[in-house]
């Protein structure tokens, strides 16, 4: 079962929540891995402390052009839908920044005059936590501008997609980085703030969930901040509310230490495990839970 | 020799375009004779790349030099590739600034100096 | 004429509070710079939840083109499965079909398709709007769920700022940016004469800070910092100052943790507006002095 946990304001508790189910989870003897697939901004190490003893760089391929064998027809760069690749007096230019790795200059080439370079992007990093969940994380480059191919390696991780239960931790938005990560759940929490922020937000975030066609439900994190205006929504459209963290300055400080929900709160690893069962059950019935 | 000035409306005495990629005109002048035309730049509305793009366009209209505000690194890399010196300036009409070039007081420059447009 | 652009690598730090509040301060009589706004976040565009704007102009956003297969044309030859690096073509009965979700439109499959049996269709990813608030003009977009090429839309929302700024004699254009450090930031910073990163003293917030600075040097973008609910966690607080003591970057304020802030959004108002003297209100004044004095100082 893959679990995946997103929003789409940022800052809501995404990771807040996938670091603690992950850990209910394998206290239940689960085999569990918790996917980070925040590539730009990854935290969930700090809370689950993983050994990391895997590492793999994550590489674009991108064109490199023999001069010699040039002939400057131009081809290249009338296929590049990207503006990767120009033809000007004769030379070829590669913008690597701009380059998707797709290939397709390389194919159409009449001189095959380009073979391809990798680029990296950045890298997976992976191990094991001291409670045996297994991690893995991606981190994108300072400087590149795209995430979605190192979140699509992560998940390609043959060892972290195996485990019983996969919690995928997402980017904040509604963009491609939030696409790739969800693709292939069976299930998405929502997770939000209760103010217009959060509400305005959740809005995209669950359109989302409906373009991929995956079931969602939401967690209301620092209840009681602000107003009433998620219930409201969550009742006009049908979506469950799962679970209600309260706005708590104790939960606050721990996070903020680096502590994890089930060390500040021991009483939630008993509630992730029984949203879990009723997850399940949900799923295989079709109904609401 | 051919220069071209970044412009926003194609006329020669009214102020020039500080960009480049994306300006509405490019002032073609024969440095020789002044003759001049507005050529609308092609690369105004590319989906992305617009400075190589607005290279490729001067580079085959014959185009030795250009004069704008400043450039993308993608762009100043492109002219370079082109054999396409750069210029910048901070104001000016592109009379005057033809002026300016021709009294060698135009500033080269030899590495980009403008924001890159990702997209 | 300047840009500010107001980072945070981790979301949920107050990017947008602290704008709202700046958009407030600019707008008052005496203010320093005649200001457009611009909301980089065009994922979760919340601007416009405080600044109430009024839409004066809406454009279409056509972002990129996903594959489609003509099934009449197709031979069921495989190539264009073979080709995509993006595990977009798949096939179920000898019928060929592209998923536009992961279809990354690079055509590839297009110019490989031996009977010519693929063709691109442009996708409308969103839209941009122009807008006028009692804070001044305001440029910010909404991309359609999903879409790509939101690094595309930010980029656009920013011209149109940048361009009416110009146009118009504006000094400043400030910049709400998105969370992360990708191509959306990359497109926000972009330009940039200064980032203000709201940075908040959690583990995950200092963590983040680091990525994001990081970014603003590497674009060789000056970076000013300034820590929200800085009294949420003290030790934090203090490794963030030391931090910017030893890289030299400039500490220009800490903002309290404050529940004015959530109740200022609740009632569409910048927190510096709907409740001046608030503890919140005051920090961002002195930290929006002191972003002030930093653009000067660029000056000279």
């Amino acid at each position: 079962m893959k679990i995946a946990i997103a929003s789409g304001k940022g800052g809501t508790g995404k990771t807040t929540v996938a670091t603690a189910f992950a850990q209910a989870l394998s206290r239940m003897e689960y085999s569990v891995s918790l996917v980070d697939c925040d590539v730009e901004a990854p935290n969930a190490h700090i809370f689950i402390q993983p050994i990391l003893d895997q590492f793999e760089d994550v590489n674009v391929l991108i064109p490199s052009v023999d001069a010699d064998s040039c002939t400057g027809c131009g081809l290249c760069a009338e296929v590049c839908q990207f503006h990767a690749i120009v033809v000007i007096g004769g030379k070829t230019l590669v913008f690597p920044e701009m380059c998707h790795g797709c290939g397709s200059c390389t194919l159409v080439c009449p001189e095959q005059a380009i073979s391809e370079i990798p680029n990296r992007l950045g890298v997976l990093e992976g191990g094991l936590s001291q409670e045996g969940i297994r991690f893995g994380q991606g981190i994108l480059d300072i400087g590149e501008p795209m995430a979605v191919p190192v979140i699509s390696k992560l998940k390609k991780w043959q060892n972290l997609m195996d485990a019983e239960i996969v919690v995928i931790d997402s980017p904040p938005g509604a963009s491609c980085p939030v696409v790739e990560s969800l693709r292939g759940a069976d299930y998405i929490i929502l997770v939000t703030e209760p103010t217009p922020f959060g509400l305005h937000d959740l809005r995209q975030a669950y359109q989302v969930t409906q373009v991929l066609g995956i079931p969602a439900g939401i967690i209301i994190n620092r209840d009681g901040i602000g107003d009433t205006g998620v219930d409201q929504y969550s009742a006009e459209v049908g979506i469950d509310i799962l679970m209600r963290i309260p706005l708590e300055r104790k939960i606050g400080q721990g996070i903020a230490q680096g502590k994890s929900l089930l060390e500040v709160k021991p009483e939630y690893e008993k509630y992730f495990q029984q949203l879990y069962l009723q997850i399940g059950e949900a799923l295989s019935s079709g109904n609401n839970l | 020799m051919i220069i071209a000035i970044s412009s926003t409306d194609g006329k020669f005495n009214t102020e020039f375009s500080p960009r480049f990629g994306r300006c509405n005109f490019f002032i073609i002048v024969d440095t020789d004779t002044r003759e001049w035309e507005a050529k609308p730049n092609p690369a105004l509305n590319a989906r992305g790349g617009a400075g190589p793009q607005a290279v490729q366009f001067l580079s085959a209209s014959g185009v030795e030099a250009t004069i704008t505000g400043r450039y993308g690194p993608n762009a100043y890399t492109t002219l370079k590739t082109a054999d396409i010196r750069a210029y910048v300036a901070e104001t000016g009409t592109p009379e005057e600034l033809l002026d300016a070039f021709l009294s060698g007081t135009l500033e080269e420059v030899t590495s980009a100096t403008g924001e890159e447009l990702h997209h | 004429m300047k840009q500010l652009v107001i980072l945070s690598g981790k979301g949920g730090t107050g990017k947008t509070s602290v704008a709202a509040a700046f958009a407030d301060l600019l707008s008052l009589e005496n203010a320093p710079f005649k200001t457009v706004l611009a909301d980089a976040d065009v994922d979760a565009s919340n601007l416009e939840l405080v600044l109430m704007p009024s839409v004066v102009e809406r454009e279409e956003f056509w972002g990129g083109s996903v594959a489609e297969i003509d099934s009449d044309n197709c031979s069921a030859c495989g190539i264009c499965a073979e080709v995509c690096r993006f595990d977009a073509v798949s096939v179920k009965d000898d019928v060929y079909t592209v998923d536009p979700i992961a279809c990354d439109g690079c055509a590839a499959c297009v110019y490989q398709c031996p009977n010519e049996a693929i063709s691109m269709k442009e996708q409308l990813a969103g839209e941009w709007y122009r807008s006028e608030s009692r804070y001044g003009p305001l440029f910010h977009a909404m991309l359609i769920p999903a879409q790509e090429n939101s690094g595309k839309l930010v980029t656009l929302v920013k011209q149109q700022a940048r361009l009416l700024a110009l146009d118009e004699a504006y000094d400043l254009v400030l910049v709400d940016g998105p969370p992360g450090i990708g191509c959306p930031v990359i497109s926000a910073v972009s330009g940039a004469n200064l980032a203000l990163i709201v940075a908040e003293p959690t583990a995950s917030g200092v963590h983040d800070m680091h990525r994001v600075l990081e970014t603003t040097r590497h674009f060789g973008v000056e970076a000013l910092i300034c820590i929200n609910k800085a009294d949420i966690y003290l030790d934090g607080t203090n490794k963030i100052e030391e931090y910017c003591r030893k890289e030299n970057i400039r500490m220009v304020g800490k903002i309290p943790f404050d529940l004015m802030v959530t109740e200022s959004m609740i009632h569409g108002k910048p927190v510096t507006s709907y409740q001046p003297e608030s503890p919140a209100s005051l920090a961002i004044r002195d930290v929006w002095t002191e972003v002030m004095k930093a653009i000067k100082d660029q000056e000279l």
